[in-house]
């Protein structure tokens, strides 16, 4: 059976094609004015790596903060149910799921099934999302995929004092000022980001493993700060941004 | 290459009574605020408005507050002995290196708030640059209660600066500008500035005009004070201060909302704290404490 998912996030869509149970294609594209026409087109890229034709698809599952722009899904589910759906697939140890996206920020506790027990969200608020770090890299005129690299460097501890991304700009402003080195600077972004995500992942009572995804889970530095935050590893899958989709596909074939 | 214009940029100035003479008056004081954003330096003689300056805050507090207190000065033969007593206050208020003592910004505002706007004052909203306050005060300017919020850059001058760079659009016409729209546009939905950026940017795309744009802004904006103030609530008369209050498009949908008028504003809004710093200066030098 071929089923689909397609994860509509606040930047960019997701779309991973499963055949019993193995993915054989996905693509990502940035969501752009047009909704609809964007995942239409990262459909026909994941088909196109796939192998298949559309039409082959027997069942496509929707999610994601724009799941409703896609009217040639079959149904949807919420983000939470498909971030635990793809978690379990991948981990079957997993009870806690942490999603940190461009907007959104998630914690999920799920069961051995990868049922969802109890979650928390955070999408009012860039100061515990990706979008964070997006403005603090412009600020520090460090290209963005350098940011967590660049915090590993950091020797000392500098205190955030605003928990605002806004009002952290203007701080860092005053920070480049006082000759604080950037390293220090952008594991305090990072430390700020993984703060507000502990105390939102401790709401909802965090059980090890603990599996972290999202596009910020590629950022090293935000994943050392996290870790320490809640005095645990956490486990990353290769292409954590994916996680979503391929809950949602596997939404798609029926299964938990 | 061409120079980046700062849109978010607002004037910056000094004045001075030139029908006045300081050295006919027995105490001269004055108070300096030293915000996060902007900084003020008010020099009162004999308990009246005497001059003031209002600048934009540098990355140091205390030459922020040298320049502020020098600036005030320019041209009126005052130099920093003549001033009996210095009140600081705001976000770097132990930082006046010149200032005897300092006090929070929420019992200078309700003060300079009762000078500006008279003793029938109850509420004072406070819309700084990096905060936003609710004040509740007496008819002699003492505080009886308040609210802040200082943790979010939604409903702060620091939010509209952001969009004003953002449209291109000198901050001080955004008011105006944001009421011309024939019809009242939805609010923008996200409460955070950052999110409120994209969605703004997506508006524009969509083909939504700046003014609109605008109006969705204010009128979050505006709305978003209003869940501050029912949490306090609003006793009349009711007052605005700090740089948002000189933003109409804010006000007057605020206005709208919570069916409450807001007085005029007689001076600049955005003196009142340190106007009131300046007059606790004063009760200070014949309290006999100067």
């Amino acid at each position: 059976m071929i089923t689909a998912g397609i994860d509509m996030g606040a930047k960019t869509i997701k779309v991973v094609i499963l055949k019993d149970g193995e993915i054989i294609g996905k693509s990502i594209v940035i969501g752009g004015l047009d909704q609809k026409k964007s995942a239409e087109e990262a459909v026909e890229k994941a088909v196109a790596e796939a192998g298949i034709t559309r039409d082959q698809i027997e069942k496509m599952v929707a999610t994601g903060a724009g799941r409703g722009e896609v009217d040639f899904a079959d149904s949807d589910i919420t983000e939470v149910g498909a971030d635990a759906k793809g978690a379990i697939k991948l981990y079957p140890s997993a009870r806690t799921v942490i999603d940190v996206g461009a907007e959104e920020g998630r914690g999920i506790r799920i069961d051995s099934a990868g049922k969802v027990v109890d979650f928390s969200i955070n999408e009012k608020c860039a100061a515990g999302a990706g979008s964070f770090t997006e403005s603090m890299a412009r600020a520090l005129e460090v290209p963005l995929e350098e940011l967590g690299p660049l915090s590993l460097k950091s020797t000392q501890e500098v205190p955030m004092n605003a928990q605002c991304a806004v009002f952290a700009e203007s701080e860092v402003v005053t920070m480049v000022h006082n000759k604080i080195p950037k390293e220090d600077m952008a594991r305090a972004v990072h430390d700020a980001i993984a703060s507000r995500i502990t105390s939102m992942v401790r709401k909802v009572g965090f059980e090890k493993d603990v599996v972290l995804i999202g596009g910020l889970a590629h950022n090293v530095g935000f994943v050392k700060s996290l870790e320490k935050d809640l005095e645990t590893e956490v486990m990353i899958p290769e292409q954590p941004e994916f996680v979503g989709a391929l809950g949602a596909a596997i939404a798609a074939s029926g299964g938990a | 290459m061409e120079e980046k214009k700062e849109f978010w940029r607002w004037k910056e100035y000094n004045w001075h009574d030139e029908n006045k003479d300081w050295k006919e008056a027995s105490i001269v004081t004055a108070g300096v605020d030293v915000g996060s954003v902007s900084s003020q330096a008010v020099i009162m003689a004999d308990g009246e408005l005497y001059a003031f300056s209002n600048m934009r805050t540098g990355s140091s507090s205390p030459d922020s507050a040298q320049k502020a207190i020098d600036w005030a000065m320019e041209n009126t033969s005052l130099t920093l002995d003549n001033i009996r007593f210095t009140v600081g206050t705001g976000y770097g208020r132990v930082n006046v290196p010149f200032a005897k003592k300092a006090i929070t910004e929420i019992a200078c505002h309700a003060r300079g708030g009762n000078y500006m706007y008279g003793p029938t004052i109850r509420t004072i909203l406070d819309m700084g640059g990096q905060d936003c306050k609710a004040i509740h005060c007496d008819e002699r300017g003492k505080v009886t209660n308040f609210l802040m919020n200082d943790k979010c850059a939604a409903g702060t001058g620091r939010g509209m600066e952001v969009f004003a760079d953002l449209l291109s659009i000198p901050i001080e016409q955004i008011g105006e500008m944001s009421l011309s729209v024939e019809k009242e546009p939805e609010p923008v939905s996200s409460t955070c500035v950052v999110f409120a950026k994209s969605e703004a940017m997506g508006l524009l795309r969509s083909g939504w005009d700046k003014n609109t744009v605008l109006a969705a802004y204010c009128s979050a904006m505006a709305h978003r004070i209003v869940t501050l103030l029912e949490r306090i609530g609003v006793e009349e008369d009711f007052a605005i201060t700090g740089g948002i209050a000189k933003n109409v498009g804010v006000v007057k949908r605020l206005e709208k909302e919570i069916g409450i008028k807001i007085l005029e504003p007689k001076y600049d809004t955005q003196i009142a704290g340190a106007l009131g710093a300046a007059l606790f200066a004063k009760t200070l030098v014949e309290k006999g404490k100067g």
